[in-house]
């Protein structure tokens, strides 16, 4: 493959030919700032706050969509960008409602974040505001479409990974938003709630029901851990404060980088469900009761061990589990043959 | 699976049988919508009609069972149109005689008349498999939970090594499984045969290394599986069962037969997180800790030995299952004296080949996929590089075996059993979280055509009958299902689908048919 050579804030890039500016500034450590790109689905161009200034060209192309040619010299930061930048980001929140004292997304709103880095307000550009209703009719997911940005990752995330295409641009111009078919809401849209719309979101449009007014994402402790569902084994990192998990997203990385399925993302209430077993259970009298662990487990060696002592091992099963980890169903193992003497050992491998 | 899931995306045809992909393994359909974008050719061999099989360039709605009469006219046409994989099959297969000799009569002509797919179709599919420059295989249980589960995997294997598809980058055959540490659960021994490592028990040599490693005498004899231990327990000769983590009473087949067996122990004695069905019956429930709430490694599907890290301190008095089974062991005379699950892990590393290269440092960014048999091994991304384990691929000669209980006058249709989306295996987890909110009940899946001749409307209830029990269930009419099936999940204790399935196992590996039962519906 042929190589570019470009000049890039003064200092010279070689890479390979079809490179866009944007991945020739990020492999060579030079942030440009994006809110629409993403580079796991289509380029799109939309946001135009990646735009980089071309010496001898005209007009600031989008550095997401715009590849290299030999001899470019590029600036990203030069001062026409820079006033670029800054209107967009003032055309952006003049239709944004400014509530970051409240927003799920303060912290990890990429537009909060420009605004801070370009030094932008909101009183730059006034007018007519969109004022759409709070779209939370489905247990998972709300929809604020009045912070949506309208940058269009939500919707081909949908389509060019997950394949549902819940979600599309519908109507023109200033009403333009994103909607489902006939606004029917998500939960009639043929949505399956994989959630990977809320990880690409840039701003608070899209956030997670259950971890609203939970907490902020700097008071969260995030551990990166196994789904405990199916055997694809999706890296989750689960969301903890106060001891709590909070929420789950996706590891980032490995074989399901920022994706999960329903029940990996939002099945994890059953972790503090209060029906969790809290105490050892020993039947009296015909009814379980709640009894001390040494109480239970004396209890339970001693029955085993009177089988054993009487019927030999062989009228001992133990079921081990594809629900717990490698270390306990080993232990399950050596416990069952080691020290009950039997082999009558299994779990639910055929289900 | 033989290969990384990654791979599945590389693959030029993939061939999907018995999956329900989009819904069980949602990530892994991922990949595969993926080479269907690139151009690849996607055939799906499924009864339902699947979201997978919408997206597939051909969908083989073959009838339910059949599918050793589909995987042999494929062998036969491939046979016949001389496009096997001569080079692979002389150099690393066997029993080719026996192969040809047994597919003879599965013409596409013949097996069109059984499996109701049309004879070009099963020209055109085997011509595709055989011809792309890499084919993967990917099923689950709808071609295994059958009598004849063993031999339907056998029937594909000689498809996949006929043409050669093995061996390399994204070729393979590929048993997606269904539960976030089956993988590891068997690689670890908790099989009536074999220790970790697939190691067997009856062999006096592994025999005496594990004695050794643990310090004393070992039974030889393999045991019992899950499905022969409630028929031993109904006989009551099996009298007491330690049971961790698992829900027989709603997972297993014939569900009544295994509460009436749970029923006759001398001794229950039930570890899990929740109160499930089974630990109702238990003399003793002990409460175990959640996948958030300790640390260890599960197997994944691919072979991949991932961390599992503690996120929260367990909930109450409970205890991680490996502290409870460690306590009952010190009581019962052998100390298990392990502070942290590393320990164990050090240790079972050390007796299990594939795993021996492992350290949990080694484990911590992205895992190691088994085989990993030194320290500085990178693990196996695919399996049956250059050979087999056995030596050659061995072509085994099988034949179709009638499904044990088909649709008759008294019992009518066909009941398929499988998972949803939203829930998982008998709810215990999942109806105690949000998606309880989105899928709040079972719906048992029926097509238009029955539902007109039953009078039924979209949402109704209904009596749905076995020979072995009765459930009632609100409607779903759907095109999912063709003519004359219903399909149920498990996930809903309300809806106990197991109460009819049928036991009738696989001689081999002793799984139940859970895929085809006969069961008669009233309006209620």
């Amino acid at each position: 493959m042929s190589e570019v050579t470009i000049i890039m804030n003064e200092q010279a890039i070689t890479v390979p030919a079809g490179t866009t500016i944007l991945t020739a500034a990020r492999e060579n450590g030079i942030e440009i700032p994006t809110l629409c790109h993403d580079p796991e689905v289509s380029r799109y161009g939309g946001c135009r706050l990646c735009v980089v200034e071309v010496a001898g060209w005209g007009s600031l192309p989008a550095a997401c969509v715009t590849e290299v040619r030999p001899d470019m010299v590029i600036e990203t930061e030069s001062a026409r960008v820079l006033e670029a930048r800054r209107t967009i980001l003032e055309l952006l929140l003049a239709n944004h409602p400014e509530d970051c004292l409240t927003c799920e997304k303060t912290g990890a709103c990429a537009l909060q974040d420009y605004a801070y880095r370009y030094g932008v307000r909101r009183d730059a550009f006034l007018g007519e505001r969109q004022n759409h209703p709070l779209e939370a009719d489905n247990p998972f997911i709300i929809r604020d479409m009045n912070k949506c940005i309208l940058c269009g990752k939500c919707v081909r995330v949908c389509s060019e990974v997950v394949g549902r295409s819940a979600i599309d641009f519908s109507h023109r111009g200033f009403r333009a938003r994103v909607a489902t078919a006939l606004d029917e809401g998500l939960q009639q849209s043929g949505c399956v709630f994989c959630g990977s719309c809320l990880e690409v979101c840039p701003v608070g449009a899209l956030t997670e029901k259950k971890g609203r007014g939970k907490g902020r994402p700097w008071e969260m402790t995030s551990v990166t851990t196994t789904c405990p569902y199916c055997g694809v084994g999706c890296q989750l990192k689960l969301q903890v404060k106060n001891q709590r998990v909070i929420g789950a997203r996706a590891g980032g990385s490995g074989l399901n980088g920022r994706h999960l399925c329903v029940k990996g993302r939002f099945g994890h209430g059953f972790i503090h469900h209060p029906d969790r077993l809290k105490k050892p259970l020993l039947r009296k009298e015909g009814v379980l009761q709640e009894v001390s662990w040494s109480e239970a487990l004396a209890y339970t060696a001693q029955r085993l061990s009177q089988v054993k002592q009487q019927s030999g091992g062989a009228a001992i099963g133990v079921l081990a589990s594809a629900r717990i980890s490698n270390e306990e169903n080993y232990l399950l193992n050596k416990f069952a043959r080691r020290v009950l003497a039997t082999n009558n050992l299994d779990h639910c491998a055929r289900l | 699976m033989t290969n990384s899931i990654d791979e599945i995306a590389g693959a030029d045809f993939i061939l999907a049988i018995g999956s329900n992909t989009t819904e069980a393994h949602p990530i892994i359909s991922l990949r595969i919508r993926r080479a269907v974008q690139r151009g690849a050719t996607l055939v799906v061999v499924d009864p339902r009609k699947t979201e997978l099989a919408e997206l597939a360039g051909q969908h083989l709605q073959l009838v339910s069972g059949t599918d050793i009469i589909l995987l042999n006219s494929l062998v036969h046409v491939i046979l016949e149109e001389g496009l096997w994989n001569q080079e692979f099959v002389q150099s690393r297969c066997e029993g080719l005689a026996e192969l040809k000799q047994a597919v003879e009569p599965y013409t596409p002509k013949y097996a069109e008349q059984l499996t109701g797919i049309p004879a070009a179709v099963l020209q055109q599919t085997a011509r595709g498999y055989a011809q792309a420059a890499k084919a993967t295989v990917v099923y689950t249980m709808g071609l295994t939970q059958h009598v004849s589960g063993t031999d339907n995997v056998l029937a594909l294997t000689n498809l996949v090594l006929l043409c050669g598809q093995i061996g390399r980058e994204s070729t393979g055959i590929n048993p997606l499984r269904g539960q976030n540490n089956v993988q590891g659960a068997c690689d670890m021994g908790a099989l009536p045969n074999v220790f970790t490592g697939y190691q067997p028990v009856a062999d006096d040599a592994c025999r005496q290394k594990f004695a050794e490693a643990w310090g004393g005498p070992l039974p030889a004899q393999p045991g019992l599986t899950l499905g022969q231990m409630m028929d031993a327990a109904q006989q009551e000769t099996l009298k007491a069962m330690y049971i961790v983590g698992e829900n027989p009473v709603l997972a297993d087949a014939d569900a009544n037969h295994v509460a009436a067996a749970l029923a006759k122990l001398d001794f229950l004695v039930v570890q899990d997180i929740f109160l499930t069905e089974t630990a109702k019956l238990a003399d003793v429930v002990l409460p175990a800790v959640s996948f958030a709430e300790k640390d260890g490694t599960f197997t994944n599907t691919e072979r991949r030995v991932q961390r599992v890290r503690q996120a929260v301190p367990p909930v109450g008095d409970s205890l991680a299952d490996w502290q409870i089974t460690s306590a009952l062991s010190n009581l019962l005379g052998y100390p298990m004296p392990y502070g942290h699950p590393e320990e164990i892990f050090r240790e079972l590393v050390k007796v299990t080949p594939s795993y021996a290269g492992m350290t949990y440092a080694r484990l911590e960014q992205a895992g190691i996929q088994w085989p990993c048999p030194q320290a500085d091994h990178p693990g196996t991304p695919f399996l049956h590089q250059g050979e087999f384990v056995r030596g050659k691929g061995k072509f085994h000669a099988v034949h179709y075996l009638s499904p044990a209980e088909l649709p008759d006058e008294q019992y009518p249709l066909l009941l398929n059993t499988g998972r949803r989306l939203f829930h998982y295996h008998t709810g215990s987890m999942t109806l105690r979280t949000g998606l309880q909110e989105i899928c709040p009940e079972e719906r048992l899946d029926i097509s238009l055509q029955d539902a007109a001749a039953l009078g039924l409307n979209q949402g109704e209830r209904v009596r749905l009958t076995s020979r072995r029990g009765t459930v009632i269930s609100s409607v779903h009419i759907s095109d999912r299902v063709p003519q004359g099936m219903v399909f149920a999940s498990f996930h809903f204790p309300e809806v106990a689908i197991n109460q009819l399935t049928n036991d009738a196992r696989c001689p081999k590996s002793n799984i139940s048919e859970f895929k085809i039962c006969a069961v008669k519906i009233e309006k209620i």
